[in-house]
């Protein structure tokens, strides 16, 4: 069969997993600085499957995009890393302040330059856990989208057999091409790097990157044009700057409150009704209930 | 016009449970904003399901009845409630965070350009003062949800677009039914007039319902038991905390190898290692190989006769009496103060 574009939605996401009581400031804030950036865990099944596909169907290539400032290109390198073809790096000042609205606006719109058959993201990032991007764009641009996939069972021609994750079971369906997938945290997890992929592109560099560095970059495109990333902001897709940022996000955020930490120290409460009310009381207060 | 729709799922013959949360929380908030609490009811013989939203609070149910409905799809779907959206024009719309709800409510929120705020745990109505523009807007919904890995937690607001749409959790609002159920209204849609045939190019070929699965990992509020619970059918009040809570029970290596509780619960070194939010100890002295299980717990609430307990020393707050006492109250004392 004809070989498929595959494009894999990936993001650079804060490590919230891995918020320990050592990761939290001694006012019980969140200390951001604490966090490594990683890969999305899910966006990493998702480049799984976009891999698996690849196998199968000869000629296949899979290209990552990403939106985010200009260090995301490290997601872009590992995909390379790990057997994709190619990436995006989605990066303009005008997109910050996006909700998920504005940030399925920018992807879809930079999607719309490029050519795909399949595009697969991971069902949610961890740092917001919305599950939102992904039904989002594939509604911009008016596709099937089948969420939670966590296998592809087949593919020929015209269509793909995949099996989704429900709560209380899986469900079987069969989608025509292009569609949009998003991966379920129960699909097989994302290969390791190959270590020939890591030689070859180690040097992969956003123009950006290569500037701030100041090394000589003409040459190196010019011999070696894998290594270059691309970069695209609002001018290079054409979107409407309007529909961007914070003016392009109908959700505003009215207030943040951090989740405070209790000090080490136990507060000893007696098994008598009013001491059991009033510790209920507060966590529904601190919102740890409720 | 102007109302709280709620987007109701069923399972076979009966409305979920999320739903009828979601609507008696829409009849609270409507009865706050002196507005109406609209259904929205999809799928194929819906026969007298509406009657339960009647009894919850809804005023007006919306229906939608066809043989191609009787499983849930996203594309037939979202026409059909964003066809409903943009006729009767609310203010609110509300979805579960369940699986279906979470694949359909951003894709109705893209379509409507609206904004949409995910996982709600509480939903308040309130003002907001926006400082650039010197502009107050009254009666806003107020998403409050956790975020950022549950290390903080954000009221989201939609100033300017309406619907204002959320999905919220299940379980963490409650289910009350009206003493007279009120007399309201169905309104049928025809669905051949709102969906296309390009809404079913996705063919379902197979559906298979399994057990729900044990999942502690990503439960948010685990309640523990171990040796000390002294019995299977002691275990029964620790899953009813649990229940009530949104969370999940998980058991030591003890309490596992006594028999009282499932090995698919056990948390410690041989078994699994949990970082919820809140963390419930029952009957748990604290051996090192529980505590390396579970000691990254955001919150640690231990209950245990023993005051001198190793596990005490990581609590955040100790309660030193029986767990068959003091559980039972905790269950008395969230119901009576949640809301």
């Amino acid at each position: 069969m004809k070989p498929l574009k595959i494009i894999v939605l990936a993001k650079q996401v804060p490590d919230t997993r891995n918020v320990g009581k050592d990761a939290m400031k001694a006012d019980g804030t969140v200390n951001r600085a604490a966090l490594a950036a990683i890969f999305n865990p899910e966006d990493l099944n998702a480049l799984e499957q976009a891999l698996r596909i690849k196998d199968q169907v000869p000629g296949s290539e899979v290209h990552l995009l990403t939106m985010g400032p200009g260090r995301a290109a490290e997601v872009i390198r590992e995909g390379l890393y790990r057997g994709a073809d190619g990436g995006v790096l989605l990066t303009d000042r005008k997109f910050a302040g996006s909700d998920t609205l504005a940030t399925s606006y920018a992807i879809a719109t930079a999607i719309g330059t490029m050519e795909y058959d399949v595009i697969v993201a991971g069902r949610q990032a961890i740092d917001g856990d919305t599950a939102q991007v992904g039904p989002q764009v594939a509604e911009k641009l008016t596709l099937p989208q089948i969420t939670y996939v966590e296998e592809i069972e087949k593919i020929d021609a015209k269509s793909m057999t995949i099996r989704r994750r429900l709560d209380n079971g899986v469900e079987l369906v069969k989608t025509p091409f292009p569609v949009l997938l998003t991966v379920h945290s129960s699909a097989p997890a994302c290969r390791p790097r190959i270590a020939k992929n890591v030689m070859k592109y180690k040097h992969a560099r956003t123009l950006t990157e290569l500037q701030d560095a100041s090394e000589d970059y003409t040459r190196m495109f010019h011999d070696r044009p894998y290594l270059k990333i691309t970069e695209m902001g609002v001018d290079d897709i054409g979107a409407d700057v309007e529909a961007l940022g914070l003016s392009g996000s109908p959700t505003k955020v009215k207030k943040i409150e951090n989740v405070v930490f209790k000090a080490k120290e136990a507060k000893k409460i007696d098994s008598v009704d009013s001491d059991i009310e009033e510790l209920i009381v507060e966590l529904i207060e601190n919102h740890t209930i409720g | 016009m102007n109302n709280i729709i709620v987007y109701c799922e069923t399972n076979g013959n009966s409305v979920a449970e999320v739903s009828l949360e979601l609507v008696t929380k829409a009849r609270s908030l409507a009865n706050q904003l002196k507005i109406d609490v609209e259904g929205i009811l999809i799928g194929n013989n819906l026969n007298g399901l509406e009657k339960e939203l009647f009894a919850h609070g809804a005023n007006i149910v919306h229906k939608a009845e066809d043989p191609r409905l009787e499983f849930y799809q996203t594309l037939p779907q979202s026409s059909i409630v964003c066809e409903i959206i943009k006729k009767e024009e609310p203010q609110i719309g509300l979805f579960g965070a369940t699986p279906a709800g979470r694949d359909l409510a951003p894709r109705v929120a893209s379509a409507l350009k609206s904004g949409l705020t995910a996982d709600c745990t509480s939903l308040e109505i309130g003002e907001h003062y926006e400082k650039k523009t010197d502009t107050t807007y009254e009666n806003l919904l107020l998403q409050i949800r956790p975020a950022f890995g549950g290390n903080i937690v954000a009221t989201i607001i939609n100033p300017d677009t309406r619907p204002q749409l959320a999905t919220v959790r299940e379980g963490v609002m409650r289910k009350v039914e009206l003493e007279t159920p009120l007399k309201g209204k169905v309104k049928n849609w025809k669905v051949d007039e709102i969906v296309d045939k390009k809404d079913f190019v996705v063919e379902i070929i197979e559906r298979h319902v399994e057990e729900k699965k044990v999942n502690i990992k990503g439960s948010q509020i685990v309640v523990a038991g171990g040796y000390g619970v002294g019995s299977k059918e002691n275990f029964d009040i620790l899953f009813e905390l649990a229940d009530v809570l949104g969370g999940e029970v998980g058991g030591t290596r003890a309490a596992v190898d006594a028999g009282y509780i499932h090995h698919d619960r056990q948390i410690g070194q041989t078994g699994v290692t949990v970082r919820p939010k809140l963390y419930i100890a029952c009957g748990i002295s604290g051996q090192i190989q529980h505590r390396a299980g579970m000691m990254e717990s955001s919150m640690i609430i231990s209950i245990n006769t023993d005051s001198n307990a190793p596990i005490n020393s990581i609590a955040d707050y100790v309660i030193t009496g029986d767990f068959m006492d003091v559980v039972p109250k905790m269950i008395k004392y969230y119901k009576k103060n949640s809301k």
